[in-house]
């Protein structure tokens, strides 16, 4: 892997618009049976403007930042040698229903261990307003040639 | 709402998942995470794993949910990390049972770290899974 990838900022990804249904969708996926996940009533008795995504829903617009590294051509990065090391979000608010959030991509850290490499990728996820909503930070276990 | 006398080391939610090939096939089209070692058997033993495993976001979405319910309400989770150290392999016809005991870490004042222990057989397959949960 390019050491030189350590430090580098992505442009921002497309806004991604949060659906109601998307919500309950993912929210059926994980288990998630907070009546503030699915019920838009319940939800706003709870003090928010619509339903709630479950803690790992940012996952789902991290995602497309993994893919802008993934495909950043001087990467050196063979997707099927990525294994997912560990997984942290940081949270100023939940995720609800309505929300238009952006995602932006930084490369924390590349470390080598042992013919493995380890990347540190950080999203920045923000709402229309430019407030920070919540960090999603990746680690991604690069397997060396065995 | 939570019980806010805590006490370092009391279990606070404790909850079995069964998880089923069909789990597997909703999370991916929720997540969209495609990976097909996560539901074709073929494609998983061709690069070397055992059979088809469960996506470790899976794991680590629903290793949640037994203290959002606990707390009441998944936006009172501030923080919230974990490691992903053994695979869970998802028998097509008896799929992985995974077992979560949430237990308090520490309190802080208004914030508990409620540690996640998450095992499949005997093993765990998370490691350092913790939650901050704001107690306010």
């Amino acid at each position: 892997m390019n050491p030189e990838l350590q430090g580098r900022v992505f442009e921002p990804t497309a806004p991604y618009l949060v659906g109601r249904e998307k919500i309950r969708e993912f929210a059926r996926a994980v288990f998630a049976t907070s009546p503030l996940n699915h019920d838009p009533e319940a939800a706003r008795a709870a003090g928010y403007n619509d339903i709630v995504a479950p803690p790992t829903f940012p996952v789902v617009i991290q995602e497309s930042t993994l893919a802008q590294l993934l495909a950043e051509p001087d990467a050196g990065i063979d997707f099927t040698r990525v294994v997912h090391g560990d997984q942290r979000f940081s949270y100023t608010r939940p995720i609800v229903a309505g929300d238009e959030l952006t995602a932006v991509l930084t490369v924390a850290s590349i470390k080598s261990l042992g013919g493995h490499s380890m990347v540190t990728a950080e999203s920045t996820i923000t709402d229309a307003s430019g407030a920070h909503v919540v960090t999603a930070v990746s680690t991604l276990v690069v397997r060396g040639d065995e | 709402m939570a019980d806010l006398n805590l006490e370092k080391g009391q279990i606070v939610a404790e909850t079995t998942f069964s998880i089923t090939r069909d789990s597997l096939v909703r999370y991916a089209g929720a997540s969209g995470d495609f990976n097909p070692i996560h539901y074709r058997d073929d494609v998983a033993t061709s690069v070397g794993l055992p059979g088809v495993l469960a996506h470790g976001m899976l794991t680590m979405g629903f290793a949640i949910q037994p203290v959002v319910d606990w707390i009441g309400d998944s936006g009172k989770v501030l923080d919230y990390q974990v490691r992903f150290t053994r695979p869970v392999l998802v028998d097509a016809v008896v799929g992985a049972s995974v077992t979560v005991v949430a237990k308090v870490g520490s309190v802080d004042d208004d914030v508990a770290r409620i540690d996640l222990t998450v095992t499949y057989g005997e093993q765990t397959v998370l490691g350092k899974a913790q939650a901050r949960v704001s107690l306010a």
